[in-house]
């Protein structure tokens, strides 16, 4: 990677220099001072003109700006489908730049699978924008009529002649304002959207050649690393130093200390050695007894103080449920679960002086910059954030803390930092999926039609201040349990994709400052434990009902898009009727068949499993698993499917697997053998199906069947044993005590 | 020390403890093994030491003066010497499967993935679906793609063992 200056002032776009020295996965975006152009534009790309978005070159190729970034989910390759689309360029034509708050607009933090469904419509738009003075501009110069004009590969066709985009407006801006009214393609006219074109960043990731952010490198940089306690203790206690032994890595002579209040690194110039360095130092901390351990965690989730919220509230729940032939009733628990990365959180940042460079895998750019700027005591404008690709995070991992601690080292240092989590600080403080225990009561009547569903769901909300800062500032930490965009009990998993007269959901906000572990977005966050519950409680009500469980769930749906997905899975398993747990086998290892309906936020999913279970050992085999996900109009295919793929086999890990283990003091999940996830020995076979009905818009694609897929196996468990495993993991050990 | 690498012998100044993985990404500057978590637990940093699979997170670089190091980036050349092939291909037959089937969403273990498949290919041309199972399991896929992975193998199989005949 070449130097970047980051003393120099920060202009916003490096316009004219050609869309090579921006692709994604080719550079890491440094660019030479000479190049600069629009040095005097405002630091934030101004959302309402074109050139924040497209920039046209002179060779006719073209350079997107997006404000969404690659988390290895395939999204930034079906951004640039429906840019080139709309502006009539072949995707060889098109590189997407680099995230960087230098000249990417702000198009929120990459979330909640919103790439496509809510970033999607506007690049559209700004592209359509693009492409109507380009041949605004075409006309004049050809002297023609706009309508007479045609546009294939960059290229303005007309009786008169041709022209280029290139020739046409060549590095030069457009200096035109995004209206958002310019005239869109009709569907109906689609060639790129809905194709499964191969994704612009797979060919170099197999081949080696793609540049992680594990790869950059700044000239004269320190490898860094992070000296905590082994698995953090309760959020909020930090890890106050109580005594700390320079002479414990004396034999380590190129190595030092950093600190800034509980914040302690080591820094060298050879990675080695800081490794070495940060096992070595000795450090003494507080190690408050504050947390419940793993095993007392939902008790004490149950009977602590909490701030309660109602949902939904419709009907008379009460009285529906003490009139119904059939009623189930039961809690469910799930447990805290990490990200896990397969690779740990790295940063590199150059803070010197009065301004900062941090290269990281951030998931907001914008919202980390602020941060970043806080910490160091320097102007937001000061301060440059750029994303570079890590390894995929699945939500809100510690790739903002390694930012946060590569700056912070560097600014103690004034030398590039660049900081690589080890394993088990990244396992150990991570922002863990908060557990969560749910209490559900539901009834049907005596033909199989849902009456009533009350649910009440305990957790803690998110807690968004990273450790590095909170140990280097010492600052009281925050939850964010309350508001638009908390966690709160999710009213579409919870029954609502089932006609229910009677229903309510109540919320139970834990205080997460009283002795949990530290909690943020991990991906579909908390649908796996609400559709552990509700849908093995709807299978519940089927198995009372004496009904096949696809024909209870047909019978309590109205919506055609659920419909269409249960459907599609149905028939995709070759599902035969019969009622659950009716065809149990006799031998060691038994068969079971599960369904389940879920979602996160939008988009429906739908999933059937098949498993085997071994009486013996406990064990429980996932073999196959159909997974139906309706979101609408689909730009890549073969990236949609991807995602299916991965989120089921995701799904299957965390409800079979995955459990962060914790003592009174500390987190003690911190390696693949002590938070073990799915192996590859292990994972099904995968069917993803995609139900397209016509006329939809796209909506999020990278999340909504996990929690069906998930509750799919709960299902197939009861279908293979006739017992319901209330708590996931659906470990060796919980099933053979269920089997007892 | 010196270490052959790629068929090429470099000379490198790091002490004989560091691990080879920090060799390769700090001095020479190989993109393919990468860490993942420093205990040989996941396949991150898989290389080939004489054509066998091992991990260069736990092995210091002492340990393989003498040997023969190949990268994901050398793995073309040492396919090319193995089959004998009069020209070396830009891809092994395993990463071309890998793009084929457009398995990678991250990846970022895909070093690991093409190193392990390549060694099993080249012990097993073709390989059942539990010889694949078996063979992969020590390296892990937090994205969730071994369907795809294992798809692409038994595709990179039937190219390597036709290719052949």
């Amino acid at each position: 990677m070449k130097s970047s200056n980051s003393t120099m002032a920060f202009p916003r776009r490096d316009f004219l220099k050609g869309g090579g020295a921006l692709v994604i996965g080719f550079s890491l975006g440094a660019v030479t001072p000479a190049s600069r152009a629009f040095a005097q534009a405002p630091a934030l790309p101004d959302p309402k003109l074109v050139d924040s978005w497209i920039a046209i070159h002179r060779d006719n190729t073209a350079t997107a700006f997006f404000g969404k970034v690659e988390l290895g989910q395939g999204s930034t390759t079906a951004l640039l489908q429906i840019v080139a689309e709309e502006l009539d360029v072949e995707l060889s034509q098109l590189s997407a730049a680099q995230v960087d708050t230098k000249h990417s607009p702000n198009q929120g933090a990459t979330v909640s699978s919103s790439s496509v469904e809510r970033a999607g419509p506007q690049v559209r738009a700004a592209a359509a924008e693009a492409r109507q003075e380009l041949l605004r501009r075409a006309a004049q110069k050809l002297g023609t009529p706009v309508e007479s004009l045609t546009v294939m590969q960059g290229i303005v066709h007309s009786k008169e002649g041709s022209v280029s985009y290139g020739e046409l407006l060549g590095d030069q801006p457009f200096n035109v304002n995004f209206t958002g009214t310019a005239p869109q393609k009709p569907a109906s006219k689609y060639r790129l959207i809905g194709s499964r074109v191969p994704r612009v960043d797979i060919s170099a990731k197999v081949a080696g050649t793609y540049d992680y952010m594990q790869h950059a490198t700044l000239p004269g940089m320190l490898h860094g690393r992070v000296v905590r306690p082994r698995g953090q203790g309760a959020y909020g206690a930090g890890a106050e130093v109580l005594g700390l032994d320079e002479t414990s890595m004396k034999h380590i002579p190129d190595a030092r200390i950093v600190r800034k209040g509980d914040f302690i690194g080591v820094v060298a110039p050879r990675q080695w050695d800081a490794v070495r360095a940060a096992e070595a130092l000795k450090v003494t901390w507080r190690t408050p007894t504050t947390l419940s351990g793993d095993a007392a965690l939902h008790e004490k989730m149950r009977s602590s103080k909490t701030t309660d919220s109602v949902i939904v509230e419709e009907g008379d729940v009460g009285k529906a449920l003490s009139q119904s032939a059939h009623v189930v009733s039961a809690s469910y628990r799930g447990p805290y679960q990490a990200h896990a990365p397969f690779g740990p959180s790295c940063a590199l940042a150059e803070a010197a002086g009065d301004s900062a460079l941090v290269i990281c895998s951030t998931q907001d750019v914008y919202a980390l910059r602020e941060r970043i700027a806080s910490v160091l005591g320097l102007p937001e404008t000061r301060v440059r954030v750029q994303y570079v690709e890590g390894a995929g995070c699945f939500g809100h991992s510690c790739y903002d803390d390694a930012a946060l601690a590569a700056a912070i080292m560097s600014q103690l240092v004034g030398k590039p930092v660049r900081v690589q989590f080890m394993r088990w600080d990244e396992l150990g403080w991570d922002n863990y999926g908060p557990a969560h225990l749910g209490e559900i009561r539901a009834a049907a009547d005596s033909e199989g039609k849902l009456v009533a569903l009350e649910y009440h769901g305990w957790h803690h909300g998110w807690m968004i201040d990273e450790t590095s800062e909170q140990l280097a500032v010492g600052k009281p930490v925050k939850e964010f349990a309350t508001g638009a965009g908390s966690l709160i009990v999710n009213k579409v998993n919870v029954g609502g994709m089932y006609v229910t007269p009677n229903r309510r959901l109540i919320n139970h906000a834990v205080s997460g400052l009283e002795g949990y572990l530290k909690g943020a977005n991990l991906r579909s966050p908390l649908d796996l434990s609400y559709s552990f519950a509700s849908e093995q409680t709807m299978d519940g009500l089927a198995y009372l009902a004496e009904l096949d469980p696809v024909e209870f769930r047909r019978r309590n749906i109205r919506d055609p898009r659920w419909l269409g997905v249960l459907d599609a899975v149905v028939e995709a398993a070759k599902w035969t009727p019969r009622r659950a747990a009716s065809a149990r086998g006799q031998g060691a290892v038994i068969t079971g068949r599960g369904v389940a309906l879920g979602t996160h936020r939008v988009s429906f999913g739908a999933a059937v499993a098949e498993i085997e279970v071994n009486r013996k050992t406990g064990l429980i085999v996932a073999k196959h698993i159909y997974a139906a996900l309706d979101c609408g109009l689909v730009v890549n295919p073969g990236a949609v499917e991807s995602q299916i793929i991965g989120m089921t086999t995701q799904a299957t890990s965390r409800v079979l697997k995955e459990e962060v283990r914790f003592s009174a003091t500390n987190v003690t999940s911190l390696d693949w053998g002590s938070y073990p996830v799915l192996r590859f020995a292990e994972h099904p076979n995968i069917t993803p199906i995609l139900v397209q009905p016509p006329n939809t818009p796209s909506s999020g694609a990278g999340e909504e069947a996990l929690a069906a897929a998930g509750a799919a196996i709960a299902n197939a468990f009861f279908d293979a044993t006739g017992v319901r495993l209330k708590q996931y993991p659906m470990t060796p050990d919980r099933v053979r005590a269920a089997l007892a | 020390m010196k270490i052959n690498v790629n068929n090429e012998v470099r000379e490198v100044s790091a002490s004989p403890d560091t691990p080879l993985l920090y060799v390769l990404s700090d001095e020479l500057h190989i993109k393919g093994p990468r860490f993942g978590c420093g205990l040989a637990q996941c396949g991150s940093c898989s290389v080939l030491l004489d054509g066998e699979e091992i991990r260069s997170c736990i092995t210091p670089v002492s340990a393989v003066t003498g040997h023969s190091v190949t990268t994901l980036e050398g793995l073309p050349a040492f396919y090319a010497a193995e089959k004998k092939l009069p020209t070396v291909p830009a891809l092994h037959p395993v990463q071309q499967a890998f793009i084929d089937e457009q398995a990678p969403q991250c990846g970022y273990c895909y070093n690991g993935m093409v190193i392990k498949a390549a060694e099993l290919l080249s012990h097993t041309p073709q390989p059942s679906e539990a010889e694949i199972r078996s063979a992969m399991n020590g390296h892990l896929c937090r994205c969730g793609t071994y369907p795809r992975i294992l798809k692409a193998i038994e595709g990179a199989s039937r190219a390597m063992t036709g290719a052949l005949k």
